[in-house]
């Protein structure tokens, strides 16, 4: 059991949409995951079946209305869902990492020091970080002259390469990644698979949503299929549903 | 184990309501923003935790090192040296916390003097080395901040501010008035010394990008009321209350 690394059981996430006269959208339903170390789970399923609200949820940025997301970090099993705003920063600051398709650039940062800034987070030396994170620039293909310049005025596919640098440089024991190869050319998603591989035989456990089957099947060990909960209802509708249901 | 605590403020002025029953913990070295509207009392409620107004009922609690003790009880002095000594306060509007009359270098000096520092030559070489962290060329330390512009102002109240090496820092839209190339430069520099310094800091914004980028934590106000709290990406990105998700959705995407 102690290679469990995430355990997710019967979660379930309703959307209220105050703006739109309180529409309720039920996205998860009764949703469990198990994940152990070395491995990768894929999540699977036609959009809008709560993929990338089970993956945001699994980080603590989606609060589930059921259900409990037991996190191993430093040996022992943390319900993210109860679990206090400074415990979960500190979580993710060791334990769980999140790989989203699009960078947020910070003003002046440069390339090299987003990268770098992940691992002195992580009680790095700086100049040590930065050697670490220049040789993942390069790796993912953002050669030395792009390092010292922020990353805001770079394309596209370039900040993407930038993100997944971030969080590839650390050995993150838990992986959350959202689509990680999507806009990249084949060079680069064949690079992409090494890193997610690699991470795998250093024990990391992996969740991932990847539209590309080719990546899926690269890296998945096991395939969660999420299925539509259901549907959409207008404000009012909800007691009713629950009573038919009881 | 909170640095600051708030617990059960109220606050009225004639009829309306600033603080209605507002509860608030901060840790130390922990980031909140309190975002809401005009006339949400956000500013009411960092003026309370900061001790420049006093609530009607209610108390703010303090942890000088001996535990959490209610600031109400130490006095007008008492709280002024604490003011000065272990917090540091950064207005909207620079002109209201520097002396126009005085050099950058002196509007820095005076603080540290007020604390306590007396060798001149070292209090020079601090206040250059601190126009420095912020930016700010050193041969400046003798000219009059009359003559820079607002965001070598706000800068430089954040020089003044942070001198005396507080461990709270209240800040109330400290890029309120700038404009959009000049308050990415303050924010910057903000994010990193927060950081270097290990500050706590209890930040007042309408700019919800603002609080995303500084922000480990976020409480969203109306009405005098705390409607929702939370860590900043999930308060920001999974909204629940009707009134922060009208909030967050009104921002216009860059």
């Amino acid at each position: 059991m102690s290679d469990i690394l995430v355990q997710a059981t019967r979660l379930s996430k309703t959307f209220t949409l105050h703006l739109q006269a309180g529409t309720q959208l039920d996205v998860l339903r009764d949703t469990s995951l198990t994940v152990r170390a070395g491995s990768c789970v894929a999540l699977a399923g036609p959009s809008g079946t709560g993929k990338s609200t089970l993956l945001r949820s699994l980080y603590g940025n989606y609060l589930v209305d059921e259900g409990e997301i037991l996190i191993r970090h430093n040996g022992r099993m943390i319900d993210l869902t109860t679990a206090a705003p400074a415990e979960i920063i500190e979580i993710r600051r060791a334990t769980l990492g999140y790989v989203s398709q699009f960078l947020r650039a910070i003003p002046r940062v440069t390339a090299l020091d987003v990268v770098a800034t992940a691992l002195t987070d992580r009680g790095a030396d700086l100049a040590a970080a930065r050697k670490t994170a220049a040789a993942m620039l390069e790796r993912l293909g953002i050669g030395p002259s792009l390092h010292g310049l922020p990353p805001a005025t770079f394309s596209g596919g370039e900040q993407q390469r930038v993100n997944l640098a971030r969080a590839f440089v650390c050995d993150w024991p838990i992986m959350l990644v959202d689509e990680p190869t999507a806009s990249l050319d084949n060079a680069n998603r064949d690079i992409v698979i090494e890193l997610m591989r690699e991470a795998k035989a250093r024990g990391s456990a992996l969740i991932g949503i990847f539209h590309d089957v080719f990546v899926r099947e690269a890296i998945a060990d096991e395939v969660l299929a999420l299925v539509p909960v259901s549907n959409t209802r207008a404000a009012g509708d909800a007691t009713r549903k629950t009573e038919e249901l009881a | 184990m909170n640095l600051l605590e708030a617990r059960n403020l109220n606050k009225q002025f004639g009829r309306i309501t600033a603080l209605d029953d507002v509860s608030i913990g901060l840790r130390r070295h922990e980031i909140l923003a309190i975002v809401g509207e005009s006339g949400s009392g956000k500013t009411t409620l960092l003026n309370t935790l900061a001790g420049n107004v006093a609530p009607d009922s209610g108390d703010v609690y303090y942890d000088r090192g001996q535990g959490l003790a209610p600031i109400s009880a130490l006095g007008e002095l008492g709280l002024r040296r604490l003011q000065r000594a272990q917090w540091g306060f950064i207005q909207q509007d620079p002109r209201r916390a520097l002396r126009m009359n005085v050099t950058a270098g002196g509007n820095i000096g005076e603080r540290l003097m007020a604390g306590g520092g007396r060798h001149y030559g070292n209090i020079r070489e601090v206040a250059a080395r601190w126009l420095e962290a912020v930016e700010i060329d050193p041969s400046r330390i003798d000219d009059y901040p009359r003559h820079f512009s607002g965001g070598m102002m706000q800068r430089l109240q954040i020089a003044a501010t942070l001198v005396t090496e507080p461990e709270l820092v209240f800040m109330d839209e400290p890029t309120g008035g700038l404009d959009v190339s000049v308050q990415a430069r303050i924010l910057d520099l903000i994010r990193s010394l927060v950081r270097r310094l290990g500050l706590a800091v209890v930040l007042v914004t309408h700019d919800i990008g603002v609080a995303r980028l500084l922000a480990d934590r976020l409480v969203v106000m109306r009405r005098g009321q705390i409607v929702e709290s939370g860590l900043t990406d999930q308060v920001l990105d999974d909204p629940h209350h009707e009134y922060t998700q009208l909030l967050v959705s009104s921002v216009l995407p860059a």
